[in-house]
């Protein structure tokens, strides 16, 4: 990376200058550079293997600059303690969204969390799915209208939304699970240090660790990025309160 | 080594350590978790690798992960859970993977029973999966032959970047015989795994997936999938000859254990006068096409009979490969029902037109 | 054809069938034979009936399980309803007569009644019923040397080697039966 005087800020060595796929307003991008920063100030961009979803990031190989794998729709969790199991000394993440997570892949999440296994997720719930085209998702908000759900997701008929932090956190196992968000610069700020706190727990040889981000999707939520941000704020923020559930100091005391 | 009595589950377990494949992921079910068992005690001895997932599709997904690490990696299973993993198998020969997976077929469809049975044959042998891919499918048809296939399957997996795929019946994983294992194994000569991952220092990153959204690109992979099936077709059929001669009037075709009842009714038919001969399969896929055309064009042959523990499967190959040439027979049993030697027999005579 | 003995065992789960099969097989083994040991699976290991089939051969084994074995033994009468009407015409039966108080009413096979319950009682333990019965089958057949039975179980079953003089006496008292 080129520097002198002038730059303030460059791209991280372990973020590509791909252009993405991302719509306008996704906060995907954001969280890829969180990610890829963290990588970098740990050092470990070497050593790295991530593990691709289903979903809106399923090029995210494209777009940081460490070695991946590509994993069937929610699988990701179980393809991550596969490799980290045989190479324990490399740092693996896996990069999930709501329905790969949450649905399609909650057996395969939940029992790699429980087995305690020693890799990061990164968790971007936006309440929908965005690939396929806006369905219903298990984080969808009640009321909250998609393709599947055209009159607003029915409680009585699909249950609440999944509260994923909350959930995993009431294993024993895991040794850091916490949400934060990315739709303002102050949540930004949050999520880089827990992505990198996730990280760092990692390297440091400590169990599971999870970070759910709170993501937009203006999209398929059918509204401007501007209302998007403000949506996270009024809607899912209540719902999905930000925190941090569970860390291994917890544990030790 | 000298010769041990061993179930055939074990067997299969101790001759993946044996090729250093000491890395192993399952999920219980009858009739193979002996496997299981073996290894969870065995592996921990020489540093591998064993989880219990919570489910067969997260097993396929496991061996999906640690197959990209380069490191020989397995599961065995039976019908059902190999159903379940059907999702990883298909990914994992998109993406070149090598890894091992053994069923010990059981009954099925569905939940069926826990008896043996040769039903998976068109799962194992045409797809399973999504996709157009191939495994390679081995089908021993003794403990010591399971013991061997498993060795040469983790060889021909690094050989070809490809699954494959060992089916046996329940009854070559319960059943126990004398084995012998290699004293001291040595590979033969396998390509290099450049392609594995283990981070991305002093080269590009690297990744390892089946998704293609360029269509051009897909075709591509297709296009070297099938590639590499035509050089495993050329270079790995395997069957074997049982009393094959220029006597035979009638050409029995059977794999796994039905082959050796096979044997034995022909052994018994033999002292009655009549002349049979068994052409059994070893490789599944890839299938002895030419040899089988090859045996059913001789003069001696009148008639052919495909015996099978299922509603006939490989009979549909053999049907395909003996081109109509001579009269095909099929008799099958299911449900965990072993045709036996005298059934066998029955059906060579109704064939011959000996009995009605 | 080369010569072969095949023998099913057949009784409750818990009475030692599997186990005498397995002593079968490995002494077919250790005395150069070739030898397939197939069990029922499944349910019937917990407590139902339970059996397996041996197969010891001087050449290559075909067929691993027999619908026609040359040899039955049957611990109990479940056993003997089930396998009694299988055995080989101008076969043998080994009838736990301590447990099994009919015979098969074939006049086609050769059948032999060992108290081979009661006769394990009287050696110390329900559980030597199984080598009483191998006493009579081996002394019958000559399948193979009660010695490398003995040797079988000192190498199988080494923790248990302060049971060999029991065994050896059960074998013994098990012949007595067919001599």
């Amino acid at each position: 990376m080129a520097k002198d005087e002038l730059t303030i800020l460059g791209r991280p060595e372990s973020l590509s200058d791909n252009i993405t796929h991302y719509c306008p307003g996704c906060t995907h991008g954001i969280i890829h550079r969180l990610v890829a920063e963290s990588i970098d100030e740990l050092g470990v961009r070497e050593r790295t293997v991530g593990v691709a979803p289903v979903g809106c990031a399923v090029l995210i190989y494209n777009y940081l600059n460490v070695d991946f794998m590509e994993s069937p729709h929610g699988r990701a969790p179980a393809l991550a303690t596969g490799f980290k199991r045989l190479r324990p000394d490399m740092i693996v993440f896996t990069y999930q969204g709501d329905g790969d997570l949450a649905s399609i892949g909650m057996s395969e999440i939940i029992h790699a969390a429980n087995r305690g296994e020693k890799f990061t997720v990164v968790f971007v719930n936006n309440a929908i799915y965005g690939m396929t085209g806006g369905q219903m998702a298990p984080t969808t908000m009640p009321h909250q209208k998609t393709t599947t759900s055209p009159m607003g997701r029915d409680v009585s008929l699909s249950g609440y939304p999944i509260r994923v932090a909350e959930l995993l956190s009431s294993l024993r196992t895991p040794a850091y699970i916490a949400r934060t968000a990315v739709h303002t610069p102050i949540h930004v700020i949050d999520a880089k240090q827990k992505i990198k706190r996730a990280f760092a727990y990692q390297i440091q040889g400590k169990c599971f660790s999870l970070v759910e981000v709170l993501s937009t999707c203006p999209t398929n939520w059918g509204i401007a990025p501007d209302a998007a941000t403000r949506w996270v704020t009024d809607n899912m923020m209540p719902y999905y309160p930000l925190g941090t559930f569970k860390t291994p100091e917890e544990e030790i005391a | 080594m000298a010769k041990k009595l061993m179930k055939g589950n074990e067997a299969i377990a101790e001759a993946a350590v044996c090729v250093g494949a000491i890395n192993y992921f399952a999920y219980p079910i009858t009739p193979q978790s002996e496997v299981a068992e073996y290894l969870a005690r065995r592996l921990p001895e020489v540093g591998g690798v064993f989880i219990q997932a919570e489910s067969e599709v997260a097993v396929g997904n496991m061996l999906f992960g640690a197959a990209c690490s380069g490191k020989r990696v397995f599961t065995t299973s039976s019908s059902p859970g190999i159903s379940l993993m059907q999702e990883a198998i298909s990914y994992m020969a998109g993406a070149h993977l090598p890894v091992v997976i053994v069923n010990i077929m059981r009954g099925g469809p569905g939940l069926g029973g826990i008896l043996p049975a040769q039903s998976d044959y068109f799962q194992a042998v045409k797809g399973g999966g999504h996709g157009d891919y191939r495994l390679i499918v081995l089908a021993p048809s003794s403990v010591q032959e399971a013991v061997d296939l498993t060795i040469l399957a983790f060889q021909l997996a690094d050989k070809y970047r490809a699954p494959v795929m060992m089916i046996g019946d329940g009854m070559i994983g319960q059943m126990m015989e004398s084995v012998e294992f290699p004293a001291k194994y040595q590979d033969p000569p396998l390509p290099p795994k450049d392609w594995a991952l283990g981070g991305a220092r002093g080269r590009k990153p690297q990744v390892i997936k089946s998704l293609f959204l360029d269509p051009i690109a897909l075709e591509k992979n297709n296009i070297l999938l099938a590639e590499k099936y035509k050089v495993i077709r050329e270079n790995e059929v395997r069957y074997e000859l049982y009393k094959v001669n220029n006597k035979n009037r009638l050409l029995l075709f059977a794999y796994g254990m039905m082959a050796r009842i096979c044997q034995t009714a022909i052994d018994e038919l033999e002292t009655e006068g009549i002349s049979v001969g068994l052409f059994r399969p070893i490789s599944l896929f890839p299938f002895p096409e030419k040899e089988v055309y090859r045996e059913v064009l001789k003069d001696n042959i009148e008639r052919l009979l495909t015996v099978e523990m299922s509603m006939g499967q490989m009979v549909e190959d053999i049907e395909r490969c003996s081109k109509g040439k001579k009269p095909l027979g099929f008799y099958g049993r299911t449900g965990g029902i072993v045709p036996m030697t005298e059934e066998v027999k029955g059906a060579v005579k109704k064939e011959l037109g000996l009995v009605k | 054809m080369p010569k072969q003995f095949e023998v099913t065992l057949a009784g409750f789960g818990g009475q030692g069938i599997m186990l005498a099969g397995q002593l079968l097989a490995y002494s077919g083994m250790a005395e150069g034979k070739q030898v397939t040991w197939v069990p029922s699976y499944g349910p019937e290991m917990r407590g139902g009936t339970a059996y397996c089939t041996v197969v010891i051969s001087e050449g290559r084994i075909g067929a691993p399980i027999i619908t026609q074995p040359q040899s039955v033994c049957v611990f109990n009468r479940p056993s003997l309803e089930k396998f009694g009407p299988m055995v080989k015409s101008g076969g043998l039966l080994f009838i736990n007569s301590s447990l099994v108080d009919i015979a098969s009413g074939r006049k086609d096979i050769n059948e032999y009644l060992i108290p081979a319950t009661d006769t394990a009682v009287k050696i110390g333990s329900v559980k030597f019923a199984n080598m009483v019965m191998l006493g009579a089958y081996i002394h019958i057949t000559s399948v193979v040397k009660f010695e490398t039975i003995l040797q079988i179980f000192l190498e199988k079953m080494g923790d248990k080697r302060q049971f060999l003089e029991s065994n050896r006496i059960a074998l013994e008292e098990g012949r007595k039966f067919v001599q």
